[in-house]
């Protein structure tokens, strides 16, 4: 189809058609013979800048969009089209994001809008004061923020199920799962309700759901991306990043959120390359590694054949495929649960009722006050992780837990530098298996844990890695659900996982 | 390692967290299965690994010590569940 979403009058969605359109996302939103896209945001910003559509009707088209199917999908935890139809007045089209929404997981800050977490603790009364550094280098850019994504309460999950607000169903498969935790941002990016969004990724939790759901997800380089006004989770491995329909589009937004932030201590004081400048350059002569830890027993049939075949397409593309080792990969959901969750205790300690968000009723002190509203405002996944952290982090424990884990991260770390020495990307699955059913795992935390295990590592070593879509496959009685293609890269090396993305999705 | 590997109302205290008897009982399980999963950790030799605290290189940086605007009082204070008179109110902290 050649439809564009975003044109002044034309609504094109028909209701009969949306389950096939759906469908043909995963395959054709790259497309086979070229990379145009018709709600892409380049495509976009060709049609605002000739005239045929404004930044007020893409709005208003979304709007629409979204009031069609969000209400079966679920991704939207909040929007307000009043203020960003105002601002979209003001906007300078001529900048590289003028006039583009891009959605908003509801753990990053847009002053004056609600940014709940996904957490009962915060949907109360919790106003954002200031705009993150990603935000405003959004606006700086033009982009409008429209819309609040939902996730796993405080980003902790894989499946969005954490989420005490509301249900997230995967575009593709409404009995499933959108991946998590960003996977209100993936759904509304596959759903065509949005038309770009950041995420924020911890262990997996933009990779991840932009594979269960057909679309690209960038986890940058640790400090390539300020996390001033994320909601902090675990702040050695937190990263915010862009969930597109096009890998073009997340260069894009990458540019534009990239960069040194005097607020972010841990921001990196680097410049930041044009992305766009080497997208085409192809892969000939890169060496790709294949972590043979990667591609266990534990993998679908589906997923392995669907990401093999990528493989094999990079290879045609005049890539060179090397077999490598990443031999610390068993002990990293090990060592992740025991950083995460401690980082996690710690971080949360600020939600105690006192300057913002849930307070108990009538409490008899002070204490009392601080732990009848924590045992009121957060779900069972959240207190399992701060407790879970606070037993890693208390006296005793912690040199058996967490001084070690810190030891074994170490490990994780400096096998992903010896490959990088014989290799100039990594290339893997992004998980086990594709979207799983709600409800799977319920009351089954460590099984939730273990499908982490192809991104954690990521995380842990501080180094990017992104989603692409590879395929679509059967799964447990599902079908034509999304294969995600991972790709890791050194340190800073976003550029070059950019173009071997692209080389996987236009010569699919 | 003992029967019990831990004592979830404990630590649930020390995290200022109160729990139901229900999610007691529900954690208690949970989290031991966790641990006993993170307990293959003790198997790797790490005597002469150095942790890795944080994966930034450069890490604890200091901006520049110049005075910067701060957010106005009645926009910090417009989020605090209980306030009045320019600040937030707390229950009691010191007994008379």
């Amino acid at each position: 189809m050649t439809w564009s979403l975003l044109t002044k009058a034309q609504n094109p969605r028909a209701s009969g058609n949306l389950q096939k359109e759906r469908t043909d996302l995963g395959i054709k939103h790259s497309g086979i013979k070229s990379n145009y896209s018709p709600m892409s945001i380049t495509r976009l910003r060709q049609q605002l800048r000739s005239g045929e559509t404004t930044p007020a009707a893409i709005l208003h088209q979304l709007e629409g969009e979204i009031a069609a199917r969000d209400p079966l999908t679920g991704a939207y935890l909040s929007r307000d089209l009043k203020v960003a139809l105002a601002e979209a007045e003001s906007i300078d089209l001529t900048l590289p994001l003028g006039g583009i929404p891009v959605a908003i997981k509801d753990n990053i800050n847009v002053r004056g809008q609600a940014c709940t977490c996904g957490s009962r603790f915060l949907v109360e009364n919790y106003q954002s004061p200031y705009d993150a550094t990603v935000v405003g280098k959004l606006r700086a850019a033009g982009a409008i923020p429209f819309g609040r994504m939902n996730l796993d309460e405080f980003a902790m999950g894989s499946s969005t199920e954490n989420s005490a607000l509301q249900i997230t169903r995967n575009p593709h498969d409404s009995a499933r799962i959108p991946g998590g935790s960003s996977g209100g941002s993936a759904a509304a990016v596959a759903d065509l309700t949005a038309i770009a969004a950041l995420g924020s990724d911890t262990g997996g939790s933009i990779r991840q759901p932009a594979s269960h759901c057909g679309v690209v997800g960038l986890k940058p380089t640790y400090g390539r991306v300020s996390r001033y006004g994320l909601v902090a989770f675990a702040s050695s491995l937190d990263q915010i990043g862009p969930i597109t329909r096009t890998v073009e589009d997340a260069a894009l937004i990458l540019q534009a959120i990239a960069g040194f932030d005097l607020a972010d201590s841990t921001s990196l004081d680097v410049p930041v390359p044009d992305y766009l400048a080497t997208l085409n350059e192809g892969v000939r002569g890169l060496r790709l590694g294949v972590p043979k830890e990667y591609f266990g027993d534990g993998i679908d049939t589906g997923v392995r054949k669907n990401v093999e075949a990528a493989i094999q397409k990079l290879a045609d593309q005049g890539a060179e495929i090397v077999a490598i080792t990443l031999p610390h990969t068993e002990h990293a959901v090990a060592t992740y649960y025991v950083i995460a969750p401690a980082e996690a205790s710690s971080n949360l300690s600020r939600f105690d009722g006192i300057r913002y968000g849930h307070r108990a009723a009538n409490p008899a002190d002070i204490p009392d006050l601080y732990k009848k509203s924590r045992e009121q405002g957060f779900g069972p996944e959240v207190k399992r992780r701060i407790i879970l952290g606070t037993y890693v982090l208390s006296s005793g424990y912690y040199d058996a837990y967490y001084g070690r884990a810190q030891k074994v991260r170490t490990l994780i770390r400096q096998d992903f530098e010896e490959a990088f020495k014989k290799v100039d990307a990594i290339v893997s699955p992004v998980a086990p298996t594709p979207a799983r059913r709600i409800g799977t795992f319920a009351n089954d935390p460590l099984h939730e844990y273990l499908s982490d295990i192809f991104t954690l590592s990521a995380n842990l070593a501080g180094i990017p890695g992104i989603s692409v879509p590879c395929g679509l496959t059967d799964y447990d009685g599902g079908i034509n659900l999304p294969v995600g293609l991972q790709i890791l890269g050194p340190h800073l090396g976003e550029a070059l996982l950019l173009r071997i993305a692209q080389t996987a999705t236009i010569s699919r | 390692m003992s029967h019990r590997l831990i004592d979830v109302r404990h630590i649930a205290n020390l995290a200022r967290l109160e729990l139901s008897d229900e999610e007691v009982d529900l954690f208690q399980p949970q989290l031991e299965g966790i641990l006993l999963h993170v307990e293959a950790l003790a198997k790797l030799d790490i005597t002469s690994i150095e942790p890795t605290a944080h994966p930034a290189q450069m890490f604890g940086r200091m901006r520049p010590d110049v005075p910067q605007e701060s957010l106005p009082p009645a926009i910090v204070l417009h989020n605090a569940p209980d306030q009045g008179q320019g600040q937030i109110r707390v229950p009691k902290v010191v007994q008379a």
